[in-house]
């Protein structure tokens, strides 16, 4: 990796982790725990990498397996994630 | 690059970006979450459109197992252990990022044999440190929250300098690493060092600093994210990764300013076991019983209640009769009102969702700052399960290991109720000056079956 598209994707982290403190402070104490169950959810973005690692073909390699593993995990954090928190939401009423 | 793949990554950024936005209103939110959901779908597209045919198959069925292990324990878990499938979802993220950056290591150093790219190896061994200390560190916390290990801190002799020595080692591992890529034998210690770290870590601390371990450990799965993102060279990872990691970390700040505790004061654990033993000389409180009926009277006789409830409604499952005794008061003009702490319950916003699931409207859910001023016009409040955060010692008491925590002000209302199992004190182990106030009676028994004969004999006023 080129030291640019470093640079490149430190901006993005950097600039996104201040959007992230100033959109998360807004939310109202009565959401914290779908909050942290829907931010789990979307820690499940790991699931790209683990697509891109089940690409390498041949069941022979470690990379493939570990891939795999990497793709069910991160499914159930996403899937599982997601629906437990649309779940709390529902409850949610006025 | 791919222009299509990269701007379907840009677009399922800002869906993360807007859902998350949406949740500022309790009313959007569940669009939000739906928003955000989307997002990852087209993610999950986009990353699909890189790859080759041959490999859908088990790219399929890996895809159809984790959807319904995950829609299985999404669907079956009761609310009260939330906390516990947050923790376990958590430890999944982190062990993917693992799998992740050693599928992508054994690829650069064993397969493919050009030199890995100082940067990339960076990556890979930030990514196994976060992922492998975020995975077993939320496995103890899973463990710890739904009772399989003790509770309470465990610390031994040479914890800390243990911590220190695992690290140094881990630094040691890395560059051995960076020298000598292809040695697999390194990379497995770096893995080793991460698991072991990861128990050390949080074995030693308490169960009410829960929140504030839950709340970190949501933050270290998206900083491992985003560590694979730059093993991946891919920014969709990275934003949706910061995103996650800055939620954790605010609300672990909002945990440790609810506890007037620092960080490093919680990281470092054994709370509560120090202070346990010189408690237990002070004078015993002496305590005044209150029996069903004449709490059913005191409810009765009242213009305006404020329940506070605790981790000890979720355990008893009295949410559901406290929403009836809401609703026998309320026939009779009672103002009825709840007071939640922020480190109420084994999570932030716990209570919130319990009471959420007994049909208990969300704007009579009052936090801390706003209700605190309301006590002393309040004729009865009635304390369900909750102990440390309505403690005056927290006020009057500088010895008290909690002195300097804010705390709910129930003590100036008229009366207080507390319903309790026993006279056992709270997770701070602290002794209550509460329950001996003149103005404060106690209800022993089991929260659900005390509650739900004090609803009877409301209605038979």
């Amino acid at each position: 990796m080129s030291i640019d598209s470093l640079i490149i994707l430190i901006y993005v982290l950097v600039l996104a982790s201040y959007l992230g403190f100033e959109l998360i402070a807004k939310v109202p104490p009565t959401l914290h725990t779908p909050l942290m169950s829907g931010s789990n959810a979307i820690s499940g973005i790991t699931i790209v990498g683990a697509l891109l690692a089940c690409n390498e073909l041949g069941y022979t390699t470690l990379s493939k397996w570990m891939g795999m593993i990497a793709l069910i995990l991160a499914t159930i954090n996403v899937v599982g994630g997601y629906a437990v928190t649309d779940r709390m939401l529902k409850m949610f009423k006025k | 690059m791919n222009i299509t793949i990269q701007l379907l990554y840009l677009f399922s950024s800002v869906l993360f970006i807007i859902g998350i936005k949406m949740m500022n209103k309790t009313k959007d939110a569940r669009a939000g979450n739906l928003l955000s959901s989307v997002g990852m779908l087209i993610a999950i597209i986009a990353t699909l459109m890189q790859i080759e045919v041959i490999s859908m198959v088990e790219i399929f069925i890996c895809i159809i197992i984790g959807s319904l292990i995950g829609l299985y324990y999404a669907y079956k878990v009761e609310m009260t252990q939330i906390p516990e499938m947050v923790a376990l979802f958590n430890g999944f993220g982190g062990l993917a990022s693992v799998a992740v950056a050693i599928s992508d290591y054994w690829l650069k150093s064993q397969i493919t044999v050009a030199n890995i790219d100082i940067i990339i190896l960076v990556s890979i061994i930030l990514s196994v440190f976060i992922g492998g200390i975020t995975f077993t560190g939320s496995m103890v916390a899973f463990l710890k929250l739904n009772g399989r290990i003790t509770g309470s801190p465990i610390t031994f002799k040479g914890q800390h300098p243990l911590n220190l020595i695992m690290l140094i080692s881990f630094i040691l591992a890395s560059v051995a690493t960076w020298m000598n890529p292809s040695d697999i034998n390194f990379m497995i210690i770096l893995v080793l060092i991460s698991l072991v770290l990861g128990i050390l870590t949080v074995i030693p601390i308490g169960g009410a600093d829960m929140p504030v371990v839950i709340s970190l450990l949501n933050s270290y799965s998206g900083m491992a994210a985003c560590t694979t993102g730059f093993i991946l060279n891919n920014n969709v990872l990275i934003v949706a990764g910061a995103l996650v990691g800055a939620s954790g970390i605010i609300l672990t700040q909002i945990m440790c300013k609810a506890m007037n505790r620092s960080l490093v004061n919680v990281l470092l654990g054994g709370f509560g076991q120090t202070v346990a033993g010189e408690q237990t000389e002070g004078p015993s409180i002496i305590v005044k019983e209150v029996g069903v009926e004449e709490a059913a009277m005191l409810f009765d006789g009242a213009s305006s209640v404020i329940v506070v409830p605790g981790y000890g409604m979720a355990v008893a499952q009295a949410q559901h009769v406290i929403r009836e005794l809401m609703e026998q008061c309320e026939k009779r003009n009672i103002s009825f009102k709840f007071a939640i702490h922020p480190v109420a319950g084994r999570m932030p916003g716990h209570m919130n969702v319990l009471l959420a699931e007994a049909n208990i409207s969300y704007d009579k859910l009052i936090e801390m700052d706003e209700i605190n001023n309301e006590f002393s016009n309040t004729d009865l409040v009635f304390i369900v399960g909750a102990n440390d955060v309505v403690n005056p010692a927290a006020e009057t008491n500088p010895q008290s290991p909690i002195f300097g925590m804010p705390i709910l002000n129930a003590y100036k209302a008229r009366t207080i109720i507390v319903s309790k199992r026993s006279m056992g004190k709270g997770y701070a182990g602290v002794e209550n000056e509460l329950f001996g106030y003149p103005n404060c009676l106690m209800l022993f028994g089991d929260a659900k079956q005390t509650i739900a004969k004090v609803v009877s004999e409301i209605k038979e006023l």
